[in-house]
């Protein structure tokens, strides 16, 4: 195990740095994550245009990874179809989780979470976001949607 | 390495003697010496604790009381023998009043349901203070749901203390019961306990302390204490887990109803009418944890064996040293910082989340709790979501501590 595998460049910066950080007004859909093993806490609010995400945004308090993850989660989904982003859920937590998760190259700068496999207690940092928003998702209704738990 | 004399013992605690009993602690993690600092959570196992299971279960094992045959009356003689070593440990007045139990959660859950559920009444109330952990709190909540009684909580201060004016002040004649830490697990407060039990007495409230985190730092004597019961779990005092006791009055004991029904806890079943067991058999249904008894009762053995004024000196200069070195590390805040401290330190760093700093230290060989501690009252009260919290042991060294604060900078550096 390395440290610096964990918290790669991209991670650390988009840590000090969280995109799409903050409310979003007007959004259609606005769900909470909570991870109580850490409290960790986040909401995700996200604008729907014909099954498309056309904005999303996250706040809350988490670590590092946690954060990291978010940032990124908001970058890669924004103007994705509601079906690439669950796709895109599968491939992250295929990669968070699976040691024979295929190459990530494609995944672009998600591919940073890769190292976080390698530290089971810290998974559920990475994956309580990507769990919030397919939650969202799947969502039959967006207005009352159910706080998600990593528990 | 660290040969500590202080003022308020002329003994020397030999550090290093005390390490060789704790065959863990020469592990090594990711390559570097373990640094073993989340004692509040679980401290270590004694190769003398270690070897008294390791007998029991190759020479000795049967299911006690209940066979005539020569290991089932071994069995029992070695688990009825610890429950004797903890009466003496923390002066209890018989061996009825020692029930042993799975830990203090379980210890106080009997007392809610079986002494504090047929006791309370609508409109009463129960004491607690705000540094609880969840453990004193939930049970609370759950019997007062049950009974129409009121949960009401004591304040604390900026610093993490609980005054003993603030809780009498809050005592009134619907006030039937009061419970409250020794020592707080994610504060490390000491509180006035023997003070506050007075209080409670001359009041004729019940009292019960949770001594989860004060039972390895400092002698119990539950009749000097003067509470009505004390509970304590086994691993945090070196023992295994699985195993704790609750103490109570025989008084009160005699006259609670038996919590759980099963063997062991009966003197006669028939189907018309069932007479339960003498203490403190009565509270104790179905086939105990005999092996952690066993290997409690070589943890009170052990304790008992070590000059603890000395190996209280020597965790007292822990704490000092902690508090001086993490106090000199920019953006670093100790969270609880009141006079009186067991030693353990809770701090969070600006700009590093604690989990973070947990795999950091990790991947230094230290260990450290990281999250809310089961304290998330005490969480809100200081306004973070979580902390790191360094909690020592006599076996700790300065050394261990100065590789902390390294960690810690290092930790810094990267998030910087």
């Amino acid at each position: 195990m390395e440290l610096n595998d964990l918290y790669r460049d991209v991670i650390l910066d988009h840590n000090r740095r969280p995109r799409n950080f903050g409310d979003l007004d007007a959004a259609d859909a606005s769900v909470e994550g909570f991870n109580p093993m850490c409290g960790d806490h986040l909401t995700l609010r996200l604008k729907l245009s014909d099954d498309t995400i056309s904005d999303i945004r996250f706040e809350g308090q988490g670590c590092a990874i946690s954060t990291a993850s978010a940032s990124l989660m908001t970058e890669a989904v924004k103007g994705k179809s509601r079906e690439a982003a669950l796709e895109l859920f599968e491939r992250v937590h295929q990669l968070l989780t699976d040691d024979a998760a295929p190459p990530a190259e494609e995944l672009g700068k998600l591919a940073a979470l890769s190292g976080v496999r390698e530290y089971p207690a810290r998974v559920k940092c990475a994956s309580l976001c990507w769990h919030t928003l397919a939650s969202a998702l799947k969502a039959a209704d967006l207005k009352s949607l159910p706080a998600v738990s990593t528990e | 390495m660290n040969n500590i004399a202080l003022a308020h013992t002329d003994r020397i605690f030999d550090v290093e003697a005390a390490r060789r009993q704790f065959p863990i602690l020469t592990r090594m993690i990711h390559g570097k010496p373990l640094a073993y600092l989340d004692n509040g959570a679980s401290a270590q196992r004694a190769q003398c604790v270690i070897d008294a299971v390791d007998d029991y279960e190759r020479h000795h094992h049967a299911n006690i009381h209940r066979g005539v045959h020569t290991l089932s009356q071994e069995a029992t003689a070695m688990y009825e023998g610890a429950r004797d070593r903890v009466q003496r440990f923390i002066n209890a007045r018989s061996r009825s009043e020692i029930i042993f139990v799975r830990g203090t959660t379980e210890a106080i859950n009997l007392v809610t349901q079986s002494f504090a559920r047929p006791t309370l009444r609508a409109g009463d109330e129960v004491l607690i203070t705000h540094l609880e952990h969840h453990a004193n709190i939930v049970p609370w909540q759950m019997v007062c749901e049950q009974t129409g009684a009121k949960l009401v909580v004591a304040p604390m201060d900026a610093h993490g203390e609980v005054h003993l004016e603030a809780i009498v002040s809050l005592m009134s004649a619907r006030t039937k019961i009061l419970a409250c830490a020794h020592v707080s697990n994610a504060l490390g407060t000491i509180l006035p306990v023997r003070r506050i039990v007075a209080a409670a007495k001359v009041r004729g409230i019940t009292t019960l302390i949770d001594g989860a985190q004060a039972i390895s730092h400092m002698p119990v004597d539950v009749q000097e204490l003067g509470c009505d019961f004390y509970a304590f779990s086994s691993h945090k005092m070196y023992g295994p887990t699985g195993v704790g006791v609750l103490y109570g009055r025989e008084q009160l004991l005699d006259r609670m109803p038996p919590w759980q029904g099963g063997g062991e806890m009966i003197l006669q079943v028939t189907f018309a009418k069932t007479t339960y067991n003498a203490l403190p058999n009565k509270f104790e249904a179905g086939t105990p944890n005999i092996s952690g008894g066993i290997g409690l009762g070589a943890a009170v053995d052990f304790l008992s064996g070590l000059d603890r004024d000395a190996a209280h000196a020597h965790e007292d200069a822990l704490l000092h040293h902690a508090t001086a070195t993490l106090n000199k590390i920019h953006g670093l805040r100790i969270v609880g910082t009141a006079p009186d401290k067991a030693s353990l330190v809770s701090f969070v760093v600006e700009g590093v989340h604690p989990h973070d700093l947990g795999t950091i230290l990790d991947e230094d060989g230290i260990a450290v709790r990281t999250g809310h501690h089961c304290a998330m009252p005490v969480m809100d009260f200081f306004k973070v979501p979580a902390t790191a919290r360094a909690s020592f042991a006599f076996y700790n060294t300065f050394d261990e501590i100065d590789r902390l604060a390294a960690g810690i900078e290092r930790a810094r550096k990267m998030f910087a």
